[in-house]
């Protein structure tokens, strides 16, 4: 049947047409449908794990124990799971076993830009790249034959606009896979002993697959005019094609690591000009130009920010029209933390005890935005933890108003061997975890601290007071953000105290389907002074008309935070 | 073969520009062409400006829209109509919903909302339909439906049958709504 299809959805499909029977992921932007559609189908298992490395793991335990596996994440996930997947490069699969790193050229939603193409080479596993959903189905397929053809785990690439663009798909049927677990110790117990023997054997694979790159049908000439060759892969293949249709030669490559040394070089032969149009580093560029064949690439085109139909046209010198615009400056829409999102009253509270405040990533990375604007640090997931150990170890003085601000799911991800070093090694921060019961940012997915599955069936829950306690941290308490009173009190005593503490802010995220909203509020427009107080905790539900304060009645949720700042008690329709 | 057609769906994070485009899609593939549509998840859905693509003809090649290729711009708020006007085409049409929302920046003072938004784009010599769609999905039955509106609205550029429409919202939209949905589809259409 011919459906429009999400890459990443066309991924899970051709999952599940692979026969594959285990997936387990890691949310992350622009990875995270691929495991959200395959849940779905009937008589197979998916779960999120708690980050990257441990999805990785299982899912090789899973193709060990002689059954299809899969997992998924975003590029910087990858860096998470790089250990797993190096060394299973070396063990080689049971079962096949593919995973996908999905890349953001454009960073729409990444703390960094990184090209995951480097992972494959250093790793020195096989890399497919997609360039659509229809490629992205067969090619997941493809990719199971190839791992256990060549015994190696397999990198998918996907990229935001191959993974959340619908094209034109044809599903087709599932076939079941099963092998048997046999016992191997020379090709999976990675001990010095073995690993010297196995990585001749991973040497001599990447050589067998760069003869396959040569014939494979993932490889593929279109020929056209010989004035201009261009070498492409993944969605830099669209916009090529939509600037130059057949009037120029493209090799495109479906497999970008190993790569097809004789294949380029005749492609190279037949134009007069060859040009690499690759999105992010000049990975493919840098190859052919230590083949010997001169090359363009990086001279025309920028590795910074994903490409576009009119930057092709422009680095070939092409015309091309742009719309009309207005004088008027048009002010930028950055994303905000929703109307009644429980981060608020927290941030708005770190701000006025004028703290430093070490942060980590998801939607609470947004107290970084104007009005809140407190947040003094981002880097990746679980670093609020360890920065803040750094950062009070030299500066005892610092402890008394340095605080690391972490999510549930980043607390679990990476925040709690953080919290070990804290308890083991006595710093005295104190460190706010916000749990508001989701892994927000990524479109709200269960973690073990919710305490349901990815079904939201009822499933284990880590008890987080118990676990701080656990690791040694004596002082942990429990507050509620809406509360800004209560919230603050809880701030300022833990600041105060001589030793480490945790304070758990704990209320729902305002877009959970089982959270019952109160009725939004009214502003009293007589008793309003403009004054502006309600406006610093930034929610977008209020707004100044006529220099009075109004209240959006189809964004507020009702959570009261804003009317315990107005000194003229103008806001109505609080209850307790 | 047929040129590829282009349009661009602009709006405020959270505002359903998802179920526009997934509508459009399917409207597109039912009639036989080949179509790419391009979306925005993660970040941006808080609250940010998103930009979704739709593009359809006899081949399509980049799945997405890129400045002065437009047939169509499809806006669920003013602002953000401004602000990807120079993707418009010369000679394409606009679809526009008239409500403001500030963004951040302006409900801090650090900027302003510029005033006559419509009227400025229009003094250009852009051919633009605007209409209170909140108003009139209000009327349907609920201020969610804005973007079904829109579309009745966008139907009358396009030579498609009001029953295909119709068939296609109701492939995507719950059947509780359904009924709401189709009169947004009307007061759209109709305003
Ligand atoms: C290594 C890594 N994996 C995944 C992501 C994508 N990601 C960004 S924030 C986030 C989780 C946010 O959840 P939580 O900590 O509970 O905070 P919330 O968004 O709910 O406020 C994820 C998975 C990432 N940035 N880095
Ligand atoms: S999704 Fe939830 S946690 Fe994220 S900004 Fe909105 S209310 Fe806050
Ligand atoms: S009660 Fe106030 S702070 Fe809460 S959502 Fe409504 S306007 Fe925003």
């Amino acid at each position: 049947m011919k459906e429009l299809m999400l890459g990443n959805k066309a991924v899970a499909r051709g999952l599940y047409e692979a026969g594959v029977e285990f997936v387990s992921s890691y949310p992350g932007t622009p990875s995270t449908e691929i495991t959200e559609e395959f849940v779905k189908f009937d008589d197979v298992y998916a779960e999120w794990a708690p980050n990257e490395k441990v999805a990785m793991e299982s899912a090789f335990g899973a193709s060990l124990a002689g059954r299809r596996a899969f997992c998924a994440q975003k590029h910087v996930g990858l860096n998470v799971a790089a250990d797993p997947l190096y060394t299973m490069s070396y063990t080689g699969v049971n079962a096949g076993m593919v995973i996908v790193v999905a890349d953001d050229a454009g960073m729409h939603s990444s703390q960094n830009e990184q090209d995951s193409r480097r992972h494959a080479i250093a790793a020195k596993v096989p890399m497919l790249e997609p360039a659509d959903s229809a490629e992205a189905l067969e090619f997941t397929k493809l990719a199971y034959e190839i791992s256990e053809t060549f015994d190696t785990p397999v990198l998918v690439k996907m990229c935001t606009r191959v993974a959340h663009s619908q094209s034109i798909v044809e599903t087709g049927e599932r076939k079941e896979f099963k092998k048997d677990y046999e016992k191997n110790i020379g090709k999976y117990v990675m001990m010095p002993g073995n690993a010297k023997k196995r990585h001749p054997i991973v040497e001599e694979r990447t050589r067998k697959l760069a003869e396959y790159a040569e014939t494979s049908p993932l490889n593929r000439e279109e020929t056209g005019g010989t004035w201009l060759g261009i070498i492409t892969a993944s969605t830099s293949y669209q916009y090529v094609k939509e600037v130059f249709g057949d009037s120029v030669s493209v090799l495109k490559l479906g497999m970008t690591n190993p790569l097809p040394e004789n294949l380029i070089k005749n492609f190279a032969k037949k134009v007069e000009r060859l040009v690499v149009v690759e999105e992010l580093d000049p990975v493919i560029e840098e190859a052919v130009r230590a083949m010997g064949i001169k090359v363009e690439g990086r001279n025309l085109l920028p590795g910074i920010d994903e490409f576009s139909q009119n930057k092709i046209r422009a680095a070939f010198g092409k015309n091309f029209g742009v719309g009309e615009s207005l004088e008027d400056a048009i002010p930028p829409r950055p994303p905000v933390m929703c109307a009644g999102c429980p981060h608020r009253g927290l941030f708005y509270t770190l701000k006025k005890l004028n703290c430093t405040v070490l942060g980590d990533i998801g939607c609470y990375t947004l107290g970084a935005v104007p009005p809140l604007a407190a947040m003094d640090m981002t880097l990746c997931m679980g670093a609020s933890i360890g920065a803040l150990h750094g950062f009070t170890k030299v500066n005892n003085e610092a402890a008394k108003n340095t605080v690391a601000v972490i999510g549930d799911s980043t607390f679990v991800h990476s925040g709690m061997t953080g919290l070990a070093n804290v308890a083991y090694n006595q710093s005295k921060g104190t460190i706010i975890i916000l749990d508001n019961s989701i892994t927000g940012m990524t479109g709200h997915q269960q973690n073990p601290a919710t305490g349901k599955n990815i079904k939201g069936e009822p499933a284990g829950r880590i008890d987080l007071e118990a676990l701080c306690r656990a690791m040694g941290i004596n002082r942990v308490r429990v507050a509620d953000p809406y509360n800004l009173k209560e919230i603050e009190a809880a701030v300022k005593e833990e600041l105060s105290v001589d030793e480490a503490s945790v304070i758990i802010s704990r209320r729902p995220c305002a877009l959970l389907k089982e959270v019952k909203h109160k009725a939004p509020l009214k502003v009293d427009k007589d008793k309003c002074i403009g004054c502006k107080s309600c406006m610093k905790i930034g929610c977008p539900a209020i707004s100044m008309k006529d220099k009075k304060a109004v209240v959006d009645a189809n964004q507020c949720v009702g959570c009261g935070v804003c009317a315990g700042l107005c000194p003229k008690n103008a806001f109505s329709g609080v209850e307790g | 073969m047929m040129e590829t057609k282009n349009i661009i769906i602009v709006g405020v994070g959270g505002q359903g520009s998802l179920l526009a485009s997934k509508i459009l899609g399917d409207l597109f593939l039912t009639k036989g062409y080949d179509v790419k549509v391009s979306e925005v998840h993660g970040m941006s859905q808080r609250g940010g400006s998103v930009i979704t693509y739709v593009r359809f003809g006899d081949k399509v090649a980049s799945p997405v829209v890129d400045e002065g290729e437009a047939d169509f711009i499809v806006s669920f708020e003013i602002l953000e109509t401004a602000r990807w006007l120079s993707y418009l085409k010369k000679d394409g049409q606009i679809v526009t919903n008239l409500q403001e929302i500030e963004p951040m920046p302006v409900i801090t003072g650090a900027a302003v909302y510029p005033e006559n938004l419509a009227e400025k784009i229009k003094a250009k010599g852009v051919k633009v339909d605007a209409l209170d769609c909140l108003d009139l999905a209000k009327q349907a039955g609920s201020a969610k439906a804005v973007n079904i509106v829109l579309l009745g609205r966008l139907s009358h550029y396009f030579d498609i049958d009001e029953k295909l429409w119709e068939e296609i919202i109701e492939k995507n939209v719950p059947k509780k709504f359904l009924e709401l949905n189709k009169k947004a589809f009307q007061l759209g259409k109709n305003a």
